[in-house]
């Protein structure tokens, strides 16, 4: 059997617009398309022109209700922003919108926008139209609060009382590395310290947690009243946070309290501060015992804030002559004994148990306080020596003078926070080089030190 | 001529109504202005009855009908019926039926001599149609769509189809129907034809927002142009010619 394969060929039919009478294939809104246009508006109920405001002296737009956001001319953001501010958008489809040139200084922004939205039934109108925006000037809070003088809220001052910068060099780094000093809207030097401004309570609250988790500071927290309103009850404050670092740092000598030596696992009393994280960490260099301090037992303790009886700049260099006796190892520590004499004076020789054993061998340098010829005005170590004998060397670290005496340029840097200077930068000489020595020496003890290496960012150098 | 009506606000006059040769139905209203616009072109020719189906108002979808009979559907009250039969000539044969495509206005298109009806109408249903308004049935859609009665207008001088019917189809249709087609809108671009416009052989009632476009096409295609005397020459020559063979 065969099919006849029926093939029906479709002719358009066309009707008449029912408006005009035009012959038109039909459409949803059988109706041609000029007269569609003229019937409806479909940029009925968005604005054609609108209003941007525009903070003068930060360069910066109001986005509703309160965020002020830098934009570029004809840039994506400043696109965005005009788009935010057309009310009845929601209602259309956005198919296309361009900014159409404006001279910067016209304080006109246009908008070519093209839109969809679907009429009568089914029938879906395009349109392109032109948005005015006008920039109007409005100084935002910010300046204001800077014109008026009151720029901050909130000030965290960060003090540490050691007649070196050391901690500071560290803390700054670790600041950086964490991007801790992101909300901050000024950060100042101050006589042993630093003082961080801020706009809002919070986000000093943000930078006081921060510090305690990384240092063991003690907070003090003191408001000063601005403003007060007695009809509604608000006020306004401004807060102080004081954070003080304890006053020891690494490698410092120290001369425990009897009682906290004896609540820290029995430790020698004269002992070496190996670390400071957000504790105090101890090593007696003669035994190795490692322990712990928490900072509440220092700024509680009866004997009121114990000393480092000698600091970083009392270091002395020796020479290792010999290595005398091996002793045991615990950890990453060996105990040796070992003949010392002072670098630069080879006439005397001086017996020292240190804990440095796996650094040290026979005519290595290392640095160590010389009790033997100091004098400290200390009664904790003056009770001490009543009952105890006090070597003549406590070495403290492995030093490397051949290394350093090529003084090559490092292939290294560091970053620096932007802080504002003490007194307008105005320093004196002696001022200036303890500076620079402070800050020196702070990178040989990046470079020597791998534990304090992974605890900062370090950043090549261009040569 | 066709003239422009609202049913209380609403421009689909061909749910509130029906239009035949012989009689007019006009759904009970809040005002009596709908009525009168109906009984100002008709009274005198034919009777226009007011009337409910089944309680509803919605009579011109509910009923289909022509100069033979009038159909409604099993919604339909007694009292109604009766109503109906008083007031219709005698010559109108009226049928409740049963039928679960109630909506008898929709499903069913006619003039005096054909009808186009639903694809799934009953069977049974489809004979009495047949028998009840003396005509051809023709099971179509229109444009695709099964609602014959919704999408399309009719009198025995020419019909109106959904716009969207091809060329091919008004074809089809047309030769079934033996009366000019033509595709096209009411109430300014809406494709419900049949709720939007309701005729007889002499006039023609559409919504309020119809355009003059549209009812120009109205006019032309259902022959209204000066009816009145070309509808009694018509007659008088058919009669004339009856009387002569």
């Amino acid at each position: 059997m065969e099919y006849q394969h029926y093939n029906p060929t479709i002719t358009n039919q066309t009707i008449l617009c029912c408006n005009c009478g035009v012959p038109i294939t039909p459409n949803p809104a059988n109706m041609c398309i000029d007269c569609i246009r003229n019937e409806v508006d479909i940029t009925e109920g968005i604005p054609k022109q609108c209003t941007l405001n525009f903070c003068r002296s930060c360069e910066r737009y109001l986005q509703p209700p309160n965020l002020w956001v830098y934009c570029e001319l004809e840039s994506r953001e400043l696109l965005a922003l005009c788009l935010k501010r057309l009310k009845g958008l929601s209602k259309v489809r956005l198919i296309n919108a361009q900014f159409l040139y404006t001279e910067p200084h016209s304080k006109r922004i246009k908008l070519q926008l093209t839109i969809q939205k679907e009429v009568f039934a089914n029938t879906i109108l395009q349109q392109v139209f032109v948005v005015t925006f006008l920039v109007c000037n409005q100084i935002c809070e910010d300046c204001t609060d800077a014109a008026a003088k009151n720029t901050w809220k909130a000030c965290v001052q960060v003090r540490q009382k050691v007649n070196h910068k050391r901690t500071f060099l560290f803390l700054e780094q670790v600041i950086l590395k964490h991007n801790a000093q992101r909300d901050a809207n000024n950060i100042k030097e101050a006589k042993d310290g630093i003082d961080f401004y801020y706009s809002q309570r919070a986000h000093a609250i943000k930078m006081v947690e921060f510090l305690q988790s990384i240092t063991p500071i003690r907070v003090k927290t003191s408001e000063q009243l601005l403003s007060a309103d007695i009809h509604t009850g608000s006020k306004s404050y401004k807060f102080t946070y004081s954070c003080e670092l304890i006053p020891i740092c690494k490698d410092d000598l120290l001369c425990l309290p009897r009682k906290i030596a004896h609540n820290s696992s029995m430790i020698n009393q004269l002992c070496i501060c190996s670390r400071i994280s957000n504790t105090i960490q101890v090593i007696d260099p003669n035994t190795m015992k490692i322990a712990e301090i928490r900072p509440q037992t220092y700024w509680e303790s009866k004997y009121s804030q114990f000393e480092a009886l000698c600091s970083y700049q009392d270091l002395v260099e020796y020479y290792i002559i010999d290595v005398i006796e091996y002793g045991p190892r615990v950890g990453k520590y060996q105990q040796i004994t070992v003949e010392v004499c002072l670098s630069n004076d080879f006439s005397n020789t001086f017996i020292a148990r240190t804990h440095l054993g796996n650094v040290l061998k026979a005519g290595d340098h290392a640095f160590g306080y010389n009790l033997a010829h100091s004098n400290f005005n200390n009664q904790i170590f003056e009770d001490y020596c009543r009952s105890n004998s006090v070597p003549d060397v406590v070495l403290v670290k492995k030093s490397y003078p051949s290394r350093r005496r090529r003084n090559r340029a490092r292939n290294w840097k560091l970053k620096e926070l932007a802080m504002e200077e003490e007194n307008n930068g105005e320093k004196t000489k002696a001022e200036v080089a303890k500076a620079e020595q402070d800050y020196e020496l702070f990178l040989r003890d990046i470079e020597e030190d791998p534990e304090l290496r992974g605890m900062i960012n370090l950043y090549k150098s261009m040569y | 001529m066709a003239v422009r009506a609202q049913f209380e606000n609403s421009n689909d006059i061909g749910v509130f109504s029906k239009l035949t040769n012989s009689y007019c139905l006009v759904a009970i209203g809040g005002s009596e202005n709908f009525y009168s616009v109906f009984e100002s072109q008709l009274a005198d020719v034919i009777p226009v009855v007011h009337t409910s189906i089944g309680g509803t108002r919605i009579i011109g979808r509910l009923t289909a009908g022509n100069r033979h009979g009038l159909l409604v559907p099993n919604t339909t009250t007694d009292q109604e019926l009766q109503h109906l039969r008083n007031s219709l000539p005698d010559s109108v044969a009226i049928q409740r039926i049963e039928e679960r495509l109630s909506a008898l206005g929709n499903v069913i298109a006619c003039n005096d001599y054909v009808a186009l009806v639903h694809p799934d109408i009953d069977r049974e249903t489809e004979e009495i149609i047949a028998d009840t308004l003396k005509v051809e049935v023709f099971r179509q859609t229109i444009a695709g769509n099964v609602l014959v009665g919704s999408y399309c207008s009719l009198s025995n001088q020419g019909g109106l189809v959904h716009p969207n019917t091809s060329i091919q189809d008004q074809d089809e249709l047309s030769s079934l129907l033996q009366i000019p087609l033509v595709a096209g809108t009411v109430n300014r671009g809406s494709d419900l034809i049949g709720a939007g416009c309701v005729v007889n052989d002499w006039s023609a009632f559409v919504g309020l927002d119809t355009s003059s476009t549209e009812i120009s096409v109205i006019e032309k295609i259902f022959n209204l142009q000066n009816t009145k005397s070309s509808y009694v020459v018509n007659e008088m020559r058919d009669q004339l010619i009856d009387s002569m063979i």
